[in-house]
């Protein structure tokens, strides 16, 4: 009886799209334009991996470093138009049918994103650092992945040149899904977009040419956790599915509110069930808290931040704590804000033992990579305070910071990168002892690094996170900025451990060299420092475009 | 618009760092010219902005002001009352002599890295220093005096670790850690000071919405901003806590016997006769100009702490066995002085007080520079190393004698007119705080003569009798200084009449009258 009862129901449902076939289908209609800066990449990552299939392989680095760089330049240049044709601000709207939201936030992110991945592609596309093997110029990457380490034929691909140019295409694949995951506009795109920029890093994460165990450990680590936090998001989707009757963020917003009553007769049952609405909020926030890296879902940051090859946990590092906060801010401020309150003790406590977990965990590692790790960790709490704020000026402080610490981020894993011995790089503490005295300039280059991510003023570092914390003091979270000056201190402690260690030790007799890097990746360290100190003594522009850009639409 | 001299006067500095880190390795001594020449052009713009200043005019004079961070509601705000611009020019009078006297300190052990240039170093990090302590002084806008407040601390600590003192017992490896733990020391409690007033200056944003002093100072004057109490007691405690690690006030000290005991005698005194400053300049500048009440609500507190400073200080200098430290805990007592005269928040406290912030900055500057001849000459911090200096470098001995006099505040001398002031404004206010302080002049006599007596005095030991006496460039540093302080001391005048009016005005900030003497003489 009951079968056919919802059988009944689930045909009247149906049986009402039938009955208007043509009201009811109407062919979606797409903003290209609008939706430029996504296709740019997505089109060029499809083409690479046609390059792969057809361009000799001696050719296929050449292109695809091309292609590469001339999508992200080219995709940043279409946010760029985006935004002087004022779709950050006066005509932000909803595109690609209710999917996509092009406003303020949605640009600024991406153009975040896109010069950060295009920085960190220089150095992907390193090739001077190793020495060359069987005369030939080698990066990061493993000759060939699929090869087991250690094996016959991974000696037969090194000997005869095999380099991974895959990486290329599968960078932009993950650029195009952190591209759409700020901007998604329901929770469907959401969690497409999280797939499609989460899939490709797993992959690259374990393609490191050295340690290529460790890699592939990282890789199987960062998968399975990524896996199950991605099973969150999905069930949590479900949940506010069945509360709200619609997966897109302005339904579900307006049901929070209470301002529409149009139930779903199929949803009758659970619409409007506060239950669904905080179980599914919660589950949505741990998927996106996991990608954040935020404590209690950081287990997985230090080792696959050390697993992988240093250019991909740069480029992770950076754009996937922009991407991720970006759909963060946005689920907050837009879907949930009729929850800030209900989510407000939930989400300082977060923010504490995040800032305070990271920091104090960090002292005690020995490995740069996974100080580093904690680092970014301590950093996500900081961002976090600013989320909290809820204020516009919140959205503007998250929004800066991202920019700030994502190039000091790209930066200093840059760096990590050049400082190498006969096992690759050398990322072991006890190593960097003395750097200072051998290679003054990249010794002081890394300093500015750390001391930005400490948080000195005129740093860019100083202005990040002076901006949260007024933000978040602003929004009534006095004790917020308290803890997270006294974990600013901590946090201080052991970048400046780092620092100790590379100019008032004395070099060690067998330490590692510093490799001298093509302009590739001098590019992108030099991107690094310049933005690091423009927006440590001079941020106002840049504080000008985040406010613009504070704005959501719904 | 008029020359920004105030600008100029820390840019200058700064230029000269970026400069003379840019000259190549092998241009050492082109570098250190380098260096001197920037650090007396500074310290000709100081006597400029000195002569342009007018004692009986604006409270806040050669004003800049032009608009920075727009979104932190900051400015680019400078001005210099008397305090202001008397510290500034202590400062540009001194870095010359810590170069010249540090000619030495940075030259290579080892000449084999070609791109390690630890000379060039020293004099940039130095000249680095120089340019934010004196915009520091300049700053009147709370966050861009933050930022420097900070900021200054990294070119400190490198200069602390990585420029130690080659006179030192034990390994070198030894000697390293030591050092770096010093460095390290200095820059933790500096930073954690500085992080709390972070929050306060937040807070005060949050409140007054405005970081610039003289807005915040109209905004409460016509009542559009008053604080709670409880608020403005929490405020001032967040900037009080970082001057009081930066000062340094019992019991957060603990950090500069270390620092001043491991780095080069000339950046020995660039901490203390002149980083350290700017902790007691800011209580004085801020903490009673932005939180007058609550500075009233805490000034027993303080005023304790200032002479439990100054007591345990001389106590602990009497005790040293090592020159250095028992200079740098002299200093704590000459701060406690220092801390007790602003406090004490009478008009010939706070006179005495920033007299007493030159005067210290000179004496201690001759003093430690001297006694860095002295130790680079033997190789050892040990006062026990030393006797009967006096016969064979006489010259030095002298000198030695005269800054340790200044320091004990011989009459004659100027740091005697600074502490008579301090003495008799905190004797004006809080008699039984007059009595305790005096004891710290007892113990200073003590402490400054037995150290004399035993390093100079007494049989020549063996390994000091071939020392050579102070030698053209050492004089050059000394003979200056000691001038300074002869003059000073007989006729002050120059220096009180461009720091009276501006003590007035903080006098009238925190809504304090003297209190009337019951004796006429007392005066």
């Amino acid at each position: 009886m009951s079968a056919t009862a919802v059988h009944s129901l689930w045909t009247t449902a149906s049986g009402v799209t039938s009955a208007a076939p043509d009201e009811k289908f109407k062919a979606p209609v797409i903003e290209y334009t609008q939706l430029a800066p996504v296709l740019i990449v997505i089109g060029v990552a499809v083409l690479g991996v046609l390059v792969e299939a057809f361009v000799p392989r001696r050719a296929r680095y050449y292109t695809q470093v091309f292609l590469t760089v001339v999508a992200l330049v080219a995709a940043f240049a279409a946010v760029v138009g985006l935004a002087a044709g004022g779709y950050g601000t006066t005509k932000a709207h909803i595109a690609a049918m209710g999917a996509v939201a092009v406003d303020g936030p949605s640009l600024f992110l991406q153009g975040v994103i896109l010069l950060t991945s295009l920085v960190a592609v220089f150095t992907f596309a390193e090739r001077r650092l190793d020495p060359e093997a069987h005369g030939n110029r080698v990066d990061s990457f493993a000759a060939q992945a699929a090869s087991v380490p250690g094996s016959d034929s991974e000696k037969a691909a090194v000997r005869a040149g095999f380099t991974t140019t895959e990486v290329f295409p599968l960078v932009l694949f993950s650029v195009a899904g952190m591209l759409v995951f700020p901007a998604a506009n329901d929770l469907l795109t959401l969690f497409v977009a999280l797939e499609v920029f989460s899939l490709p890093l797993y992959l690259l994460c374990a393609v490191a040419r050295r340690k290529r165990l460790m890699s592939q450990e990282s890789a199987v680590k960062y998968f399975l956790l990524g896996a199950f936090s991605s099973a969150f998001l999905l069930f949590g989707i479900a949940l506010l599915y069945g509360y709200a009757g619609s997966v897109s963020y302005a339904q579900i917003a307006t049901v929070v509110d209470g301002s529409i009553q149009r139930t779903d007769p199929a949803l009758a049952d659970t619409m409007g069930n506060d239950a669904l609405l905080l179980i599914g909020g919660a589950m949505i926030l741990t998927g996106l808290l996991f990608k954040v890296g935020a404590v209690p879902f950081h287990m997985w940051t230090p080792d696959v931040y050390q697993g992988a090859p240093t250019p991909v946990t740069g480029f992770m590092a950076a754009a996937t704590k922009v991407a991720a906060f970006g759909a963060l801010l946005r689920l907050l401020y837009v879907v949930l804000p009729g929850l800030t309150w209900d989510l407000r003790p939930v989400m300082w406590g977060i923010a504490i033992v995040t800032m305070v977990g990271g920091a104090v965990v960090a002292i005690t590692q020995t490995d740069i990579k996974r100080l580093l790790a904690y680092s970014s960790i301590a950093h996500a709490g900081f961002i976090l305070a600013g989320v909290i704020a809820a204020t516009p000026d919140g959205i503007s402080s998250v929004l800066f910071y991202l920019g700030t610490y994502s190039f000091v981020t790209v930066g200093a894993f840059a760096v990590v990168t050049l400082v190498r011995d006969a096992g690759g790089e050398a990322t072991h503490l006890s190593k960097w002892a003395g750097l200072g005295r051998r290679s003054p300039l990249v010794a002081a280059v890394f300093a500015v690094f750390l001391l930005a991510f400490a948080g000195i003023p005129l740093t860019s570092g100083f202005s990040g996170k002076f901006a949260v914390f007024k933000a978040a003091a602003d929004g009534g979270a006095g004790g917020l900025v308290v803890v997270g000056v006294i974990s600013s201190a901590i946090a201080a402690f052991f970048y400046i451990r780092v620092i100790v260690l590379m100019f008032f030790s004395e070099p060690k007799a067998d330490g590692p060299t510093v490799a001298v890097p093509s302009p590739l990746t001098m590019t992108t360290i030099a991107v690094g420092v310049a933005v690091t100190v423009v927006l440590g003594l001079a941020p106002q522009y840049f504080l000008d475009l985040a406010s613009q850009a504070g704005t959501f639409v719904r | 618009m008029s020359f920004p001299l105030l600008t100029a006067t820390a840019a200058l500095p700064a230029i000269g760092a970026v400069a003379t880190a840019a000259v190549p390795a092998a241009r050492r001594t082109a570098a250190k010219w380098l260096g001197l020449a920037f650090s007396l052009g500074t310290l000709v713009l100081a006597g400029i902005a000195l002569a342009r200043f007018e004692p009986g005019g604006d409270r806040f004079q050669l004003t800049e002001s032009h608009a920075w961070i727009k979104d932190f509601g900051v400015r680019y705000e400078l001005g210099v009352d008397g305090i202001g611009l008397a510290l500034m020019a202590l400062t540009a009078l001194l870095i010359p002599f810590v170069i010249l006297a540090g000619w030495h300190d940075a030259d290579p052990l080892e000449t084999n890295s070609s791109r390690w240039r630890p000379t060039q170093g020293f004099f940039a990090l130095i000249l680095m220093v120089e340019a934010m302590v004196i915009l520091s002084f300049e700053a009147t806008d709370v966050f861009l005096f933050y930022i420097l407040f900070e900021a200054m601390l990294i070119p400190m600590y490198f200069l602390i670790g990585g420029f130690g003192d080659r006179a030192h017992s034990g390994s070198d490896e030894n000697a390293a850690a030591q050092r770096s733990y010093a460095a390290v020391k200095f820059l933790l409690y500096n930073l954690v000071g500085g992080l709390i007033m972070l929050a306060a200056v937040i807070g005060l944003y949050v409140v007054a919405g405005s970081f610039s002093l003289s807005e915040i100072a109209e905004a409460r004057a016509n009542g559009s901003l008053s604080m709670a109490t409880g608020t403005e007691r929490w405020l001032f405690l967040g900037f009080f806590f970082a001057f009081a690690v930066k000062a340094p006030l019992w019991p957060l000290h603990t950090w500069l016997p270390n620092a001043m005991g491991e780095a080069t005698s000339p950046v020995a005194v660039l901490i203390t006769a002149v980083v350290d400053k700017v902790g007691t300049f800011a209580m004085l500048r801020f903490c009673l100009q932005l939180f007058p009440e609550a500075s009233k609500w805490a000034t027993p507190v303080i005023l304790v702490l200032a002479l439990i400073s100054i007591v345990y200080g001389a106590l602990l200098a009497v005790g040293q066995r090592d020159i250095k430290r028992l200079i740098a805990y002299a200093s704590i007592s000459h701060f406690g002085f220092i801390i007790l005269g602003i406090f004490a928040m009478t008009s010939q406290g706070q006179s005495g007080a920033t007299l007493y912030m030159v005067n210290h900055g000179i004496s201690t500057a001759a003093l430690m520079l001297v006694a860095g001849f002295l130790i680079t000459r033997r190789g050892s911090r040990l006062i026990s190393d030393y006797g009967g200096v006096q016969k064979v470098a006489p010259v030095l001995a002298g000198t030695f004698l005269i800054g340790g006099l200044a320091t004990l505040s011989l009459p004659g001398l100027a740091p005697f007119v600074s502490e008579f002031l301090v003495l008799v404004g905190a004797f004006a206010a809080y008699p039984a705080a007059g009595i305790v302080a005096t004891t710290g002049i007892v113990l200073a006599a003590i402490y400054v003569l037995v150290l004399y007596q035993r390093t100079m005095t007494g049989p020549v030991k063996a390994e000091v009798q071939g020392m050579a006496d102070l030698k053209a460039r050492e004089l050059v540093v000394v003979v200056p200084l000691i001038a300074l302080l002869l003059f000073l001391g007989v006729y002050p005048k120059p220096l009180t009449e461009i720091v009276n009016p501006a003590v007035q005005h903080t006098m009238s900030d925190v809504q304090k009258k003297d209190p009337q003497p019951e004796v006429e003489a007392a005066k």
